[in-house]
């Protein structure tokens, strides 16, 4: 028999138990999309954790200004409040003493309302100065970015991240505009792209929404802000005296990065009493966010794994029906000339039909993983919006990838999960004394 | 295949297709060494019909599982197609059940998912080499055993009768030396039974040599030859007028 009437006959018999058949099928079928699908959700959350710290600069530094605990700082019930966090001076330090450093960017940020008449956004008020959008690699999409001139004569200026300019101007440019910032009035310069959200990285960058920033100069911030944010919560006042809350370092070569990085901390330790301060290496976490990833893909494989297992067993179950109830046929095959090799064959060739649909209808169903994620993603923002926006932003943006290698696997697993659990039943046909097996009713 | 099985086969006649020399076949039954067939010889002749007669526990159906290659002698040669096949292998005895011998059971045993033409054709299957004719030779056994128009059916579908003609169409297929045919009359009615004795006649007067098991006499003496086994030795061996 050729290999098309090996595989005719296989699909044969197995359409003679269509359910049993389909059961059998399902569960490959489950376990091959299984396979593509945890892959694919897997390959979406690292490849976004991967562009986050790319964004971040591979050649950056970043040194965030952290509150210390509770019990580190026993001032903290004291009507002066607590001042906290990197200085003015730690950036003169930094950029003086590490020689690596091509450019730095200090940065202070505050939750503030923003109003345009009777819009208003609760915003991030960002101030910076003009090296933010070109270290941040955010491209300016209406007017202009922040100058050195606006630093220099301390302009009420701002540049507005792309959600807050579309809330407080739906209809007319906002450049040339102004915004209300407390008493204060900004003229609009320019509005910055779309960014898409960040998750928290390695728990020391916490999430971070680019598109509700609204940037003004780091020196009118002083000026009309201050270093001093008194804020009501829980019916308490709090008072927190923040010089800084980011500083970024950039340098001139990736292999400085990890020497450099040693540098600022030691120069923080020597002026800081407190932790209050953390020093990220996007290039660290990049690295960690890759053995993460392979982790991470070992895992999903096992998991997908175990279920193509069980998948097989049910096909094993299966056979071994199969081979009691067609002993009559086996043995007539046999007096007929059949081998034992020729049975096996046979037999294997069911299995590896029964385990190879399964496994391309896995295939097709894995390539639905995409649409499947949007339109879950749409029910649920939907029927359920207050839920939606209670999840994580790298949830809410995940973007299943297929990966091919994980498509070649589950299908070459499935086929090869049906030769080996076929192996067994199909022996057991083939070892039936003919004689006995013709008999058999 | 080989000389020198060639030189050992024993020169009784030039057309001798089958022959046992003195074959015993014993069983172990709970310890105890049963004997089936305590030594029998017999040379089957080209265009031979012979009937092989003998009450239960004869040895009748051991001696039949031998001839079809389905079992080995304890002892003893048995010469088909030229070789000493009572010593060969597992797979070696499929391929000669295959290339020399054409079976016809009691019960039909037909494939039930397969439809009549494919049912004749499962033998082909299994020829080395793979016979370029197949299909239109199924085709004419169909004719031959005057079921050309049921080539589709199942074999559900079909009588008795038609089942055993579809089954000796099968036997036919591979061209073989011998038919080997196991009470073929067993599961049908007088009637049908004469319809298939007629066929198998039929077959014999075109030169095919049949072996046929039955413990009926009136259907033994439809053959040429009657041989009649007790006790897993010949008792007598009648030949029909």
């Amino acid at each position: 028999m050729n290999f098309l009437q090996q595989l005719r006959l296989g699909f044969r018999s197995l359409l003679l138990h269509k359910l049993r058949s389909a059961l059998a099928v399902l569960g490959i079928l489950i376990g091959v999309t299984a396979v593509i699908w945890l892959v694919a959700l897997g390959e979406g959350v690292s490849y976004q954790a991967q562009q986050q710290i790319k964004n971040l600069g591979a050649t950056s530094i970043i040194v965030r200004s952290i509150k210390p605990t509770e019990e580190s700082n026993s001032e903290s019930g004291s009507r002066s409040g607590i001042a906290y966090g990197l200085l003015r001076d730690d950036y003169d330090r930094i950029l003086a003493n590490v020689p690596t450093i091509t450019k730095a960017m200090p940065m202070r940020e505050i939750n503030r309302e923003v109003r345009n008449g009777e819009f208003a956004i609760d915003a991030t008020l960002v101030g910076c100065t003009p090296e933010y959008f070109d270290i941040n690699r955010l491209g300016i999409e209406r007017g202009r970015p922040l100058s050195a001139a606006d630093m220099e004569y301390l302009d009420n200026v701002a540049v507005l991240a792309y959600e807050v300019a579309e809330r407080l101007f739906p209809i007319e440019d906002p450049v040339g505009r102004a915004v209300q910032i407390g008493d204060e009035f900004y003229v609009v310069i320019g509005v910055a792209e779309q960014r898409t959200a960040s998750a928290a990285i390695g728990g020391s960058l916490a999430a971070r929404q680019y598109d509700k920033d609204v940037y003004i100069p780091l020196s009118t911030f002083r000026a009309r802000i201050g270093d001093r944010v008194i804020t009501v919560r829980g019916g308490t006042f709090q008072n927190e005296t923040v010089e800084l809350n980011q500083i970024t370092a950039v340098v001139d070569d990736m292999k400085a990065v990890d020497s450099s990085a040693d540098i600022i901390r030691d120069l923080l330790r020597r002026y800081h009493k407190l932790l209050d301060y953390a020093v990220v290496v996007p290039k660290e976490l990049l690295e960690q966010a890759e053995t993460l990833r392979t982790m991470f893909n070992v895992l999903l494989l096992l998991i997908a794994g175990i279920s193509l297992l069980v998948g097989g067993i049910g096909i094993m179950n299966i056979m071994l029906a199969t081979v009691t109830e067609r002993t009559r046929e086996i043995g007539i095959r046999r007096a007929l000339g059949a081998t034992k090799g020729e049975i096996v064959q046979q037999f294997l060739w069911e299995t590896v039909v029964l385990s190879g649909t399964g496994g391309l209808l896995g295939v097709a169903f894995g390539f639905l993983c995409g649409p499947t994620v949007a339109l879950v993603r749409r029910t649920i923002s939907e029927l359920f919006p207050e839920v939606w926006s209670s999840l994580p932003p790298n949830i809410r943006d995940l973007e299943p990838l297929l990966a091919p290698w994980s498509i070649a696997a589950a299908f070459g697993i499935s086929v090869g999960v049906g030769i080996i659990f076929g192996i067994y039943p199909a022996r057991r046909a083939a070892n039936m004394d003919p004689i006995e097996a013709l008999r058999h009713e | 295949m080989s000389s020198v099985a060639t030189e050992n086969r024993p020169e009784t006649s030039r057309d001798v297709v089958a022959s046992v020399r003195n074959v015993t076949k014993v069983y172990r039954l709970g310890g105890e060494d049963v004997k089936a067939l305590a030594g029998v010889s017999i040379d089957f002749h080209q265009g031979d019909f012979v009937a092989i007669m003998g009450s239960s526990g004869s040895g009748k159906s051991t001696l039949l599982n031998l001839l079809g290659c389905l079992d080995r002698p304890t002892t003893g040669q048995y010469f088909l197609g030229g070789n000493d096949v009572a010593t060969l292998d597992d797979e070696s005895l499929s391929r000669v059940r295959g290339r020399y011998l054409g079976f016809v059971f009691q019960s039909y045993n037909l494939i039930q998912q397969l439809s009549v033409v494919e049912n004749i054709a499962v033998p082909l299957a299994y020829q080395r080499p793979t016979n370029p004719d197949g299909p239109e030779l199924c085709l004419r056994l169909a004719k031959l055993v005057g079921l050309s128009g049921r080539l589709g059916h199942r074999p559900n579908q079909l009588s008795g009768g038609q089942q055993q003609r579809v089954a000796i169409a099968r036997a036919l297929v591979n061209n073989p030396h011998v038919i080997l045919a196991d009470e073929p009359t067993g599961n049908l009615d007088t009637a049908t039974s004469l319809e298939i004795m007629d066929l198998l006649d039929a077959l014999n007067n075109a030169g095919r040599t049949i072996v046929m098991v039955t413990h009926e006499p009136d259907i033994a003496a439809r053959a040429k030859t009657v041989i009649s086994l007790r006790d897993g030795k010949i008792e007598s061996i009648t030949h029909n007028g």
